[in-house]
């Protein structure tokens, strides 16, 4: 009988008093692709870490080739054979490939970066890589990057590859690519384990699903003998009843009307392909779609926080009709012609608020320019923070401390809070559930729908799509940057939209 | 021929303390350390050699000196004091977290006034009318030539007329930079200064690497201020006589773009600088205060083109004055 | 099995402030033990005795405590110009050129239009003259690190031996007698543009000037929409984005102020104090302020007290040297001990450390 390459039986971990992960049990043999399926923050990566020795198992074992083992880190790992190429990479980019690749190193033997090169080229060569061994990582795109991460674990012996989401950062070519490569490695008899949660990659290139929710383990499947609608299934489990109190809208008119938007990251990747969808007053759109395909970029470009290459976005002054264009206008800009533009961006402490500082100066990060002269009219601060403090229950022993020392949930009560206190006519929110207990998350949710119901028009990026769909009037779905399908909430199911969200949609159209 | 290699001569003279310094301080940022303390340790560098040999010489009397003595005390002593400056720097900047700039520039207020407090203190003790220690006796073992330079000519007074550890400098410079280039020790010193994130997950030793680093660096540049006193200042010491040799020596890692070979011909051109002036007829002694700022002012055209370029080559470590916690998230 | 290190770091969440003064104060403490040890082993001095001197060469006449406090208002001074720039993260390490350039501005003013301008206007002329000048010195590295992103820290750095040597070619050009090598007292018979005595205090108005330019200071980080701005555009600038301020022009304009304060500082010392101008002016100060600044927090009202203490300790160790007939640089050797001790014990106030017990794996 054959031994698995990789053997899992019950392993727990627990983060707080939260599972991330919970009795799993699975095993990928040699020669064979596993892909690991799950919503985000079903305890994919928190599995694999704990192979790769980044974090350490509270129960359950690992087996290597039958051999019970303790892997406490990275290099551990690498001692089994076992490497793991993460969904942020870990480079030098002043670095040639070879220098990233041995990196590390303390092989005996000369230290020879033309034999190195060599051997990388072998690497490459034999599984179909294409790597300059001697270009810069700064050079280099993303998927390059990718492969030299890939090759730093095959150059270090590994049997058993892990990757984290690897086709999240390329474009269809490259995924391609990235398979075809994946395949000979597998004929070459390596083991090989695959995040990802778009079904069709699963369903190309994987032998073996094993799905997730919720940290559970739900159970393994071959891939011959299943299809996407039964994986959904698996993936979301049944419909569960929230009871998020949703109003109709009461006479949508159009908001903000955005057309043909276009627009690249900072590497240069196109991430927004001819975005053209309008936000009602009056309405919740949600906008759901994998994570990372440019869900971030379009609420930034909006925010005048991001330049947009072609395209535009309208706004339609509830009070006059008038029209104003938004394209190339700073934040401060869109302020000052009257617009009440609010933003909850997913990055609260980097991005929406100062850590150091506390609930009232946070307060007056949006309107510390009001009052005439040079000095700062902290009053109003002060009452609005005292305010969301009392309305929001956020826990914090005063208003000045600073708000890095909250708990999450409080650190989003006060951003939201903040954004709320404008009286916007559209509001723009990034995830602003993340990390949030269920109590405070509630509290989130009908904090958009009275937006709602004060008649601004709320633009909601979610992540979990039952939540999606009970809240949202209209949810936009996103896939690669593209739009592919606006659905009713109301009579949309979730299989509908995860199919949206894989949808390939032809970017040279 | 005389005034061509007079010039060399004291241009080298002048250049050796900087490349010093330098290669010290190269070594020192390329673990991601801005150590503003290089000034002061080459104080307490030249101070402890000035203590080693005086001890020796008023222990033993000018007459009994060993050769081999006369010069390892005083090396010996230099590179134990620059090295606990080194240590001090780590301790508080890796260990203890403290920020690098203020523990910079402290080690330099605390180093300076060692070497001047001392300084002043073996004055008193050698009863000599002049302010400054004569160590005449130790310096010119220190000087002592290479038997054949005096048979060869012009060649031999450019080349082969300086005391050895000019020839030390030149070789550390190469040395530093064979290592940084080419070994694998020096690839992971790079990884460490560039990113130290990525360099931790790779499995080097990041405290290791920046405590090593830091130090030898430290004692490298404390031997700048060995050299100086017992070559160019004939065993000399007067308190400040130093001056801002220290802070020069920062200038010139960013004259030569992080790299100690460059930094070689880069301390040549600073020496030149700093003795131009006397070799420029009819220049007023106002004029020699403005070329005596030409070497900063390089340094700052060199420091824009670099940011203006882009070059990723010739940029400063990515994490320069950064600190690294791996916990922090 | 995998072993467990003895003891590990665990970041405090909050700590109270008065043991963070608890621990500061001790680090003074067990730094001025260890520099007390040192005396003793350097010079086989009574260390008890040697800070009794110390007191005493501070404030033990008034003539000394008007010293101590002209001495602390200078470096306090510059610190507050230091500040803005630090609290926008900017390592402005250039403050010595910057006062020496408002010093040489100043000196100028009063060289050339000494006796041929009233005193009220000349006062005007070289106040202006100081504070363009040093504004200017600090807003060329800023300019450069807005634009390009060039290294702050090193730029101004270098900047500070270029104004040293502009100044060196001047004291030479202008020196009276000429070839002497020095400026010399500027307008000795006339003392025009001299910074009059008040009720005798020849140091009075200098020592008010910093007065108000402290609580200015404070005024301006802590309550006015610029400082906010510095404020935010220090701690991130992703969110000084987000919010739609002008990170460039925030750069620039808080090193054209940060400048123009060092430049005051330089018009103090030459106008109030000196009526010179040297090399030496600054005299290693813009480098001290930056430690004074940073003991404080960047907060301009504990900056009093950070440049006070460096200052009794460098006027204190000066009484030593001069009674002891040791070497002025003692006081140095103080100073940098106890800056050691103060910036190390910050690492016990952010950190806590825990030793690892023996048998932890055993867990409910």
């Amino acid at each position: 009988m054959k031994t698995p390459a990789i053997e899992l039986k019950n392993i727990t971990k627990t983060f707080g008093s939260n599972y991330a992960n919970k009795d799993v049990c699975l095993s990928v043999y040699n020669g064979e692709i596993l892909s690991i399926l799950g919503e985000n923050g079903s305890g994919k990566t928190t599995l694999l870490n704990m192979i790769s020795g980044i974090y350490y198992p509270d129960s359950g074992q690992i087996f290597v080739n039958g051999e019970e083992v303790t892997i406490t880190s990275p290099s551990d790992a690498f001692k089994y054979r076992i490497g793991m190429i993460h969904q942020h990479f870990k480079l030098v980019d002043v670095f040639t490939a070879t220098e990233n690749i041995i990196l590390g190193l303390e092989d005996n033997g000369k230290y020879d970066l033309k034999k190195a090169s060599e051997k990388v080229k072998e690497i490459a060569d034999q599984y179909g890589f294409e790597i300059d061994p001697n270009k810069k990582i700064y050079d280099m795109s993303v998927s390059e990057k990718q492969t030299v991460e890939i090759i730093k674990v095959l150059y270090r012996g590994a049997d058993v590859l892990m990757l984290d989401e690897p086709t999240a950062v390329l474009t269809p070519q490259e995924t391609r690519k990235l398979f075809s490569v994946m395949k000979r490695m597998k004929e070459d008899g390596k083991a090989l384990i695959i995040i990802t949660h778009k079904l069709n990659e699963v369903m190309e290139i994987s032998d073996k699903v094993a799905v997730l929710r919720k940290g559970e383990y739900i159970g393994t499947v071959d891939t011959a003998n299943t299809n996407e609608n039964e994986l959904t299934e698996m993936m979301v489990g049944q419909k569960v009843v929230l009871h998020i109190d949703r109003s109709d809208p009461v006479d949508p008119q159009d908001r903000l009307i955005v057309a043909h938007l276009n627009c690249f990251n900072d590497e240069g990747l196109k991430v927004l392909h001819d975005v053209t969808f309008t936000a009602k007053s009056g309405e919740i759109l949600g906008v759901a779609g994998i994570a990372g395909s440019g869900q971030r970029e379009l609420l930034e470009t909006i925010a005048g926080l991001q330049p947009m290459v072609t395209g535009g976005v309208q706004y339609i002054n509830p009070e006059t009709g008038g029209i104003e264009f938004l394209r190339d206008k700073t934040p401060l800009e869109i302020r000052e012609l009257g617009i009440r533009l609010s933003f909850v961006p997913e990055d609260r402490l980097g991005m929406g608020l100062v850590g150091n500082m506390g609930t009232t100066d946070n307060m007056l990060l949006r309107s510390y320019l009001k009052g005439k002269g040079m000095f700062l009219h902290k009053d109003e601060s002060k009452k609005l923070a005292k305010k969301v403090i009392n309305e929001l229950e956020v826990v914090t022993p005063d208003a000045e401390f600073p708000v890095r020392k909250l708990s999450g949930g409080n650190v989003q009560k006060v951003l939201v809070g903040r954004e709320i206190a404008a009286a916007p006519t559209v509001f723009m929110a990034a995830y602003p559930v993340r990390g949030l207990d269920i109590n405070s998350s509630y509290l989130i949710y009908n904090l958009l729908d009275e937006q709602k119901r004060n008649g601004a028009a709320v633009i909601f990026v979610g992540e979990d799509l039952d939540v999606l769909i009970a809240l949202c009037d209209r949810i936009l779905v996103i896939g690669s940057g593209s739009v592919t399908g606006i659905v009713d909430a109301r009579t949309t199911t979730k299989e509908e939209i995860g199919l949206l969200m894989t949808k390939e949609v032809n970017k040279n159209a | 021929m005389s005034s061509i290699v007079m010039f060399i001569q004291r241009m080298v003279i002048q250049g050796i303390p900087l490349l010093y310094g330098s290669t010290g301080e190269i070594l020192t940022e390329k673990s991601g350390h801005l150590n503003l303390g290089i000034p002061g340790i080459m104080y307490v560098g030249a101070i402890g050699g000035v203590i080693g040999a005086f001890l020796y010489e008023t222990r033993v009397g000018a007459a009994n000196i060993v050769p081999a003595l006369a010069i390892l005390i005083p090396l010996v002593c230099s590179m134990l004091c620059s090295l606990l400056m080194g240590l001090i720097y780590c301790f508080l900047t890796v260990t203890l977290r403290a920020n690098q700039n203020v523990t910079g520039l402290a080690l330099t207020t605390f180093g300076v006034g060692i070497g001047n407090f001392f300084g002043g203190s073996l004055i008193k003790l050698s009863n000599a009318d002049v302010p400054s220690i004569n160590l005449t006796a130790t310096s010119n073992y220190f000087k002592t030539k290479l038997p054949f330079a005096g048979n060869l000519g012009v060649i031999g007074d450019i080349f082969f007329s300086y005391s050895f550890l000019a020839y030390v400098a030149i070789i550390i410079a190469l040395v530093s930079a064979y290592v940084l280039k080419k070994t694998r020790v020096g690839l992971h010193l790079r990884a460490v200064g560039e990113n130290p994130a990525t360099a931790d997950a790779a499995g080097i030793n990041v405290t290791k690497y920046k405590y090593i680093s830091t130090c030898i660096g430290s004692v490298v540049a404390g031997l700048g201020g060995l050299y100086y006193i017992m070559d160019y200042a004939f065993g000399v010491w007067s308190n400040n006589g130093f001056g801002d040799r220290g802070w020069l020596s920062v200038a010139l890692v960013i004259f030569s773009t992080w790299k100690p070979d460059v930094a070689i011909l880069g301390s040549m051109l600073f020496g030149a600088l700093l003795i131009l002036q006397n070799y420029i007829p009819n220049l007023s002694m106002s004029a020699q205060e403005l070329i005596k700022m030409t070497p900063y002012l390089v340094t700052i055209i060199v420091l824009v083109i670099i940011s203006a370029k882009k070059k990723r080559e010739n940029a400063p470590p990515a994490s320069l004055g950064l600190a690294y916690f791996r916990e922090e998230r | 099995m995998h072993k467990e290190p003895l003891f590990h770091l665990v970041k405090r969440p909050a700590i109270k402030w008065y043991e963070a003064w608890f621990i500061r104060i001790m680090s003074v403490v067990f730094a001025l033990i260890v520099a007390g040890i040192i005396t003793l082993a350097l010079t086989g001095l009574n260390p008890i005795k040697v800070y009794l001197t110390m007191i005493d060469g501070a404030i033990g006449t008034v003539r000394r405590s008007w010293a101590l406090a002209q001495k602390t208002a200078m470096l306090l001074c510059i610190a507050l110009a230091l500040t803005p720039a630090f609290r926008m993260r900017f390592w402005n390490t250039g403050a010595e050129g910057q006062v020496l350039a408002g010093g040489m501005a100043t000196a100028t003013v009063m060289l050339l239009f000494g006796n041929k301008l009233p005193n009220g206007l000349l006062f005007v002329f070289m106040f202006v003259a100081a504070v363009l000048a040093g504004a200017v010195w600090g807003v060329i590295p800023a300019i450069f690190k807005a634009k390009w992103g060039t290294n702050e820290t090193l730029f101004t750095l270098m900047m500070n031996y270029i104004a040293i040597q502009i100044i060196g070619y001047f004291v030479l050009e202008w020196s009276v007698p000429k070839g002497s090598g020095q400026i010399g007292v500027i307008n000795q018979n006339t003392q025009a543009g001299w910074i009059p005595a008040i009720a005798g205090k020849a140091y009075l108005v200098n020592i008010i000037v910093v007065i108000v330019l402290t609580i200015l200071v404070y005024v301006y980080l802590t309550y006015t929409k610029h400082g906010y701005e510095i404020t935010v555009v220090g701690e991130s600038e992703r969110t000084a984005r987000y919010i739609g301020i002008d990170v460039k022009k925030v750069i620039i304009r808080t090193m054209l102020l940060s400048g123009a304060i060092c430049g005051i500082a330089g018009f103090l010392l030459v106008a109030g104090s000196d009526h010179t101008i040297t090399k030496d002016t600054a005299g290693g100060n813009g480098f001290t302020a930056i430690m004074v600044c940073w003991l404080a927090k960047f907060n301009p009202i504990w900056m009093v007290l950070t440049a006070l203490l460096i200052c009794f300790l460098q006027k204190g160790a000066g009484e030593i040297a001069t009674m002891y007939q040791l070497n002025l640089s003692f006081s140095d050797i103080i100073t940098g001990i106890i800056i050691f001790f103060i910036v190390g014990c910050e690492f016990f106030i952010n950190y806590r450390i825990i030793f690892n017990r023996h048998g932890k794996e055993v867990k409910a």
